[in-house]
């Protein structure tokens, strides 16, 4: 028997050295590399490839996407990217076509299904018997960059609608994207009006955590200015004595990184510098569990059994296995009873048919036969009539010979 | 009116008649008439349409409008809604009629919410048809929409399937004006892209926007010009503003942005003006909107648009009778609905039936033909 003296503070005497803790756990995780996964949800041409190419300073592959979709997908691509000695794994998934149905009331399908199946991808690995989950390529969506078309008035409908079906599966973090058309006023206007719209249709987007001292401060102002209105470039534009990334229009430069311009740099600073690990977290912690969780309910497993003990995970999905074997026969026994039940019917039919059509060709067989009788009978009494009438004919012209043989030997006795 | 032109013929006739004062009296007459317009705007929610209305009518029509929010537009139908006012500048009245379409496009399902529209313009057509074929035709009055301003988000890459669909279920019955809105958000590149990606579309889905007439060859080479560069700016690229800005000791109308250089050096603020034509092409759209083509746009309507309509709706009429009297005929006629598709497959299948039974019937008579042989 083991004996719990409970858990008391000890005071050490002298430097022991366990405060590189953390420090090898970031030589491991540089080992072993990073990796992130952003989804950017947007209307086709909003700037989604222009801001990730702004945001990360390179130039990922894009296409500049049709709007006559019939259906909205998703392009995932992923990169090697290195910064310092820091090597990161990121995973840039766009939707092409998104909003440019007219009926969109299954736009949100095809991202729920995404995000969707890197959990799966990510539940399958961890129940596996032989698993290698530090091997494992994290493919689950970390963060979800939904970009707001501005309008200058409020959400669209798809956008609520839309972010509704995502908010308990994913980080959320909204922009105001091509913000350098609405002006400073309009732009503190706007963003009120999405705030509310989200919270009050309950909508719940990605806070930046309070929970820890050193960043709580500069993430509660950042939470303040939700959502970020950013502008996108990579092309450059000399300002002052320097080349920036800008946009020229007649009337001015609009600079990405000048923070009185637009929220591009807050958003790199909160997404990236800041709150990435974070994200990360959340996706484990929250929005997998949730999934989890959810997943094996559905299925039917449980954490107690009817009678509130624990029940073993293995047991429980062998139990599960035979079952759905089982239901899997059925299924295919009652497909080919209907199957035999079908072609029966069928055949009954078709013999139906057959015999009605023999009874209709007898039927007509025998009106043929009736009328052929009926004819033969008149011609019969033709011919009779046609008989008596020729030995009528024969016996009146014999008669007729007669008289005359008999009128001539009358002549010649005269003549006598 | 091209007077000069009259006192050159005027210059070489001996004798004076007088008739030189025709378009004068023309003119007198139809300032004391007075004229109107319809105008109609159609496209997604937040594209700036109010505002530009305002902007070309320098006024402000939509002074107590509420906004629907993202919830209640999940399911929303299109809208009517008319607005008129009476103007007058120099003495000629306009009474000017705005025709909005609050809803277009603003649903997650907007499959066919064109309808209202198209029912609405129609229904504007055949109240005329039947005041112009009244007895009394003294005081008809003309509701038929004379102009369509569809407003194309620039966000994107060219038209859209909403787009497309609406502009050709609209194209024969109104003249439509398409326009990039929010052009504020396109650099000058972006702009001229973005145009001629648009024309390609519009040729492409065989769309009929309107078109300017061919101006006369006798105008002067300097009308030419403008008329030329007109045409190739289209689709206009507009921006909109309900505030007037001070700057630079001027009065602007314009959109105020916090970045901007001026004359070299940095300022905070600077100025995007809705009335230079460097920065977008509202005043192309005014002069031609208002300044020179607002008649023609009604004449389009009146001569082309609704003829078509009032043909179509005569067309129609006169075949529909033509059925009722062949109903009354002494010769009877298979019904004219046609049978669905059930029935038909029923009346193929006995026809084949029969066809194999006469068949049959051949052949037996064939064979008590040859054994009577």
């Amino acid at each position: 028997s083991v004996s719990d003296k409970g858990v008391r503070p000890l005071s050490l005497a002298g430097h022991v050295g366990f405060d590189s803790l953390p420090d090898q756990l970031v030589n491991k995780s540089i080992c072993q590399g990073f990796c992130f996964n952003i989804l950017c949800i947007g209307e086709t041409g909003i700037g989604k490839s222009t801001l990730m190419d702004t945001l990360f300073n390179t130039n990922f592959e894009n296409f500049e996407s049709s709007h006559f979709e019939p259906q909205v997908k998703l392009r995932a691509q992923t990169y090697d990217l290195q910064e310092s000695n820091v090597r990161l794994r990121l995973t840039v998934v766009n939707t092409v076509g998104f909003g440019d149905q007219m009926n969109k009331q299954e736009s949100y399908q095809p991202v729920v299904d995404y995000i969707d199946r890197q959990f799966e991808s990510y539940l399958q690995e961890e129940l596996k018997i032989k698993r290698s989950l530090h091997n494992y390529h994290d493919s689950r969506v970390h963060a979800c960059l939904y970009f707001i078309s501005p309008s200058g008035h409020s959400l669209k409908s798809l956008d609520l609608v839309t972010m509704k079906k995502l908010d308990s599966k994913v980080n959320i973090i909204p922009v105001i994207a091509k913000a350098d058309t609405i002006s400073k006023s309009e732009l503190h206007k706007f963003k009120i009006k999405i705030m509310s719209e989200l919270v009050s249709n309950g909508v719940q987007i990605y806070q930046f955590p309070l929970d820890d001292e050193t960043v709580a401060k500069v993430n509660t102002t950042m939470n303040g200015h939700l959502p970020f209105a950013v502008v996108g470039s990579t092309e450059e534009v000399s300002v002052g004595n320097k080349m920036v990334k800008a946009r020229q229009y007649p009337w001015g430069v609009v600079q990405v990184e000048n923070e009185n311009h637009c929220d591009f740099v807050k958003l790199r600073e909160m997404l990236i510098c800041v709150n990435m690990e974070d994200l990360r977290e959340q996706t484990h912690t929250r929005h997998y569990e949730l999934y989890r969780r959810c997943k094996l309910e559905e299925m039917g497993f449980k954490d107690t059994d009817p009678e509130c003990k624990p029940v073993s995970l293995q047991q429980t999905y062998e139990a599960k296995r035979q079952e759905f074997l089982v239901e899997l026969q059925k299924r295919e026994d009652e497909m080919r009873q209907m199957f035999v039940q079908r072609v029966k019917e069928k055949e009954a039919e078709l013999k139906e048919a057959e015999r009605e059509l023999q009874s209709r060709f007898e039927h007509l067989k025998r009106i043929h036969a009736d009328e052929k009788a009926t004819l033969e009978e008149k011609k019969r009494l033709l011919d009779e009539d046609q008989s008596s009438f020729s030995k009528r004919r024969a016996a009146a012209q014999l008669l007729q010979a007669q008289s005359l043989t008999a009128n001539g030997k009358k002549d010649k006795d005269r003549k006598k | 009116m091209q007077k000069g032109k009259l006192t050159g013929l005027r210059a070489t006739e001996k004798q004076y008649v007088g008739f030189a004062t025709l378009p004068n009296q023309v003119h007198r007459k139809s300032v004391k008439k007075g004229f109107d317009f319809t105008l109609m705007v159609a496209g997604e929610s937040g594209m700036g349409k109010s505002t530009l209305v305002n902007s070309l009518f320098l006024t402000d029509l939509y002074k107590d409008r509420k906004l629907l929010n993202a919830e209640e537009r999940i399911n929303q139908t299109v809208e009517i809604i008319k607005h008129t006012v009476d103007i007058e500048e120099k003495g000629v009245k306009l009474k000017l009629t705005i025709v909005d379409t609050p809803g277009f496009g603003d649903a997650v399902n907007n499959n066919e919410c064109w309808k209202p529209i198209t029912d609405y313009i129609d229904q504007q057509f055949e109240q005329y048809f039947r005041d112009e074929s009244g007895l009394n035709r003294k005081n008809i009055q003309d509701n038929r929409v004379h102009c369509c301003l569809y407003f194309i988000p620039p966000f994107g890459h060219g038209l859209r399937p909403v787009d497309v669909e609406f502009m050709k279920a609209l194209h024969e019955k109104v003249n439509i004006i398409p326009l990039i809105a929010k052009a504020d958000c396109l650099t000058p590149n972006e702009i001229k892209k973005l145009k001629d990606r648009i024309r390609e579309e519009i040729d492409k889905f065989g769309i009929k926007v309107y078109q300017f007439p061919e101006c006369d060859s006798d105008e002067d080479e300097e009308f030419k010009q403008l008329d030329k560069e007109l045409k190739e700016c289209t689709p206009f690229a507009v921006i909109g503003s309900n505030t007037v800005v001070e700057a630079r000791g001027q009065r602007v109308r314009g959109r105020l942005y916090p970045w901007g250089i001026v004359e070299g050096k940095f300022t905070n603020k600077f100025l995007c003006s809705v009335e230079n034509q460097s920065h977008c092409d509202f005043v192309k759209l005014r002069n031609m909107l208002i300044r020179s083509h607002m008649h023609d746009l009604k004449d389009v309507t009146c001569d082309v648009h609704y003829e078509n309509y009032r043909a179509q709706c005569i067309q129609e009429m006169t075949s529909k009778l033509a059925q009722d009297n062949r109903m009354e005929s002494p010769i009877p006629i298979l019904p004219l609905s046609t049978p669905d598709v059930d029935t038909e497959k029923l009346i193929k299948m006995k026809d084949e039936e029969l066809k194999r039974m006469q068949e049959m019937l051949n052949k037996m008579q064939q064979q008590m033909h040859d054994k009577e042989q």
